[in-house]
């Protein structure tokens, strides 16, 4: 599903990432590590078709409408519910059926009650599940995700943990995280990165 | 038809969100009548009604850039701009929303401006009335992609006004023309291929500056 | 490239002799210096919108430097036009500026325009966002020269300037001449400067990256 030879970012000066190669085959779990400043998100970003690669190629079979990522940014907007930010996205990726899925993943993510209630509201917990319900609104057969463990609190890490074991298999993932053991149990495949 | 569709969720978003926010539409209608009061002290007693159309444009242009100064801040919040540029719409539907919220903005701020102006100072006819209305669409239409740029730098609030007040020169010129010129159409004309040619570059020139 | 050079400045060298065969006065010899420079500022503008162009269709981050380049040049160059045409308005008129030559007011509003450019990449960070926002600004420059002419044509009945009778130069022979020569001098000037400009930062690039490559 995802094919990357020698790839390189360079922003100016500073070179990000340097000769990178990566497979993922449809299905897979990949774990991306590193410490702070290895390029992990860089790379994260680049697959999801945010930056381009100064040099090598990429392929991805997967064009923009099947293709969720959590970002290390929320991707909400403040001023609006969760129920209203994920409406807008939902509109724009086209979700069929789009009451019953934005319901049943806030009801997932324990953001029900909260729903009507401005993202500005919501503790950091929140608002990184409501990233992830984003992520997942459009049921993408590629999901790339940054550090979702980072923000969130221990209700929203099993919640998480739970997903995740249900979305193995059925789609492919590129996750990206400091802590690899939590996940080197799904993992079909390591990157390191320097 | 779905782009317009997309077009008419970003643009009803934008309104939604100036609705809670409350920030700029209210600040922008206060400066234009603060500007339009310093103004009647600017000018001294027995200029001609001319001066003061042309310092309509000049708080009018200053207006709009307030405005659009906001303009995709909604957007670098939580990086949600990242959110617009992954999901399927055609990256200038991004724009054209943008721009349509932005204008709708100006225009509500022009509704209570424009009343204030030929109570303290000149009567504007249709002509005047329609270039404002395309100079409007114009600096709208160029000034959303200047904010997207100026928006991703350092010292965005002082960027933006280097680099939209140039490309307002024309903008100004066909305005106060078409407000004091006995022979008004030629400026309406001016603004029209303005709005023409500005407006298909910006739509067009979006994807580039929004993805790297 | 050197020689080119050189014979950029003899060719330069000539048209001082040659504007005194014209013998019509300091006003007479500004304008072989002023309106090649206007032009060729124009061009340099041309070029940076031409390569800003291929950058956005081709995505080769090489053209991005061709067209800062280009567009500095055409800076610099804008930024003489007005001071030669400033001294050309008090050697004719005995002002230093005047709003009632177009070509005038249109380099003001362009080297306000492209002043910003500056600033646009001064404030932006290195990399292909910096790259895409300043090639698309180029070419918004360049739309805005022929309808910031139309404006400012337009703008002469408001304006009101001072009515000076422009005298534009009868084009004998030996004139036309002396103006080829100091055009073409000014455009291979403009050139050999361009020319150098890259280089210099082709290499300063290369030497970074190389720098880098080494760590």
């Amino acid at each position: 599903m995802i094919r990357a030879r020698g790839i390189e970012k360079r922003y100016g000066r500073k070179r990000v990432l340097n000769g990178i190669d990566l497979d993922v085959a449809s299905g897979g779990f990949m774990l991306v590590t590193g410490s702070n400043g290895s390029g992990k998100t860089t790379l994260l970003r680049v697959v999801a078709g945010l930056a381009a690669p100064t040099r090598g190629t990429l392929e991805v079979d997967v064009d923009r409408a099947r293709l969720g990522f959590l970002s290390h940014e929320p991707l909400v907007y403040r001023e609006l519910s969760a129920l209203e930010n994920l409406e807008l996205f939902g509109r724009l990726y086209r979700v069929h059926e789009r009451r019953e899925r934005i319901g049943m993943l806030l009801g997932r993510f324990g953001l029900w009650e909260a729903r009507g209630e401005r993202v500005s509201t919501y503790s950091r917990g929140m608002v990184q599940r409501l990233a992830l319900c984003r992520a997942l609104l459009h049921d993408p057969d590629l999901l790339v995700l940054d550090e979702p463990y980072s923000a969130l609190d221990e209700q929203g890490a099993e919640l998480l943990d739970r997903e995740l074991d249900e979305l193995v298999g059925r789609h492919t993932l590129v996750v990206s995280t400091h802590d690899p053991r939590r996940l080197a149990r799904l993992a079909t495949g390591r990157l390191a990165l320097a | 038809m779905t782009y317009f569709a997309d077009v008419a969720t970003l643009t009803r978003k934008d309104l939604k969100v100036e609705l809670r926010a409350r920030d700029t539409l209210p600040a922008m209608l206060l400066f234009v009548l603060s500007t339009l009061v310093v103004f009647r002290f600017a000018l001294p007693e027995g200029t001609s009604d001319d001066a003061a159309y042309g310092l309509l444009w000049v708080a009018i242009v200053f207006t709009a850039l307030l405005g659009l100064a906001r303009a995709w801040v909604p957007e670098q919040e939580h990086g949600v701009l990242d959110g617009l540029v992954l999901a399927p719409c055609d990256r200038s539907a991004i724009w054209l929303g943008k721009t349509l919220a932005t204008l709708a903005f100006l225009v509500a701020a022009q509704v209570v401006a424009l009343p204030a102006f030929v109570l303290f100072f000149a009567p504007l006819d249709l002509t005047a009335l329609a270039g404002i209305a395309l100079a409007d669409v114009g600096i709208c239409a160029v000034g959303s992609l200047m904010a997207a740029m100026a928006a991703a730098g350092r010292a965005r609030e002082l960027l933006l006004p280097l680099l939209v007040l140039p490309l307002a020169v024309p903008l100004v010129v066909g305005g106060v023309g078409a407000a004091i010129s006995p022979d008004g159409e030629r400026y309406l004309l001016l603004l029209a291929l303005y709005d023409g040619v500005f407006a298909v570059l910006s739509w067009a020139s979006f994807e580039y500056v929004v993805t790297e | 490239m050197l020689a080119a050079g050189l014979m950029g400045l003899a060719v330069l060298l000539a048209l001082v002799i040659a504007p005194e065969d014209a013998d019509q006065g300091i006003s007479q010899r500004i304008f072989y210096i002023h309106v090649p420079i206007a032009l060729t500022a124009y061009f340099c503008f041309g070029l940076g919108a031409w390569k800003a162009l291929l950058l956005l269709w081709r995505g080769d981050e090489r053209y991005d430097l061709e067209s800062y380049v280009a567009v500095h040049q055409g800076t610099i160059f804008g930024s003489l036009t007005l001071i030669t045409g400033s001294l050309w308005a008090k050697a004719s008129w005995g002002v230093w500026w005047t709003w009632s030559s177009n070509q005038l007011v249109l380099f003001l509003v362009l080297f306000l325009f492209y002043c910003a450019y500056f600033m646009l990449r001064f404030s932006l960070e290195e990399g292909p966002r910096r790259a895409r926002s300043s090639a698309v600004y180029a070419l918004f420059g360049v739309v805005l020269i022929p309808i910031s002419f139309l404006a400012i044509r337009l703008a002469e009945d408001f304006i009101h300037p001072t009515v000076f009778t422009r005298d534009g130069p009868q084009m004998t022979a030996t004139i036309f001449t002396a103006f080829c020569v100091s055009w073409a001098a000014v455009t291979l000037l403009a050139y050999v400067l361009y020319r150098v400009e890259l280089a210099g930062k082709r290499l300063d690039t290369d030497l970074r990256e190389l720098r880098e490559a080494l760590q």
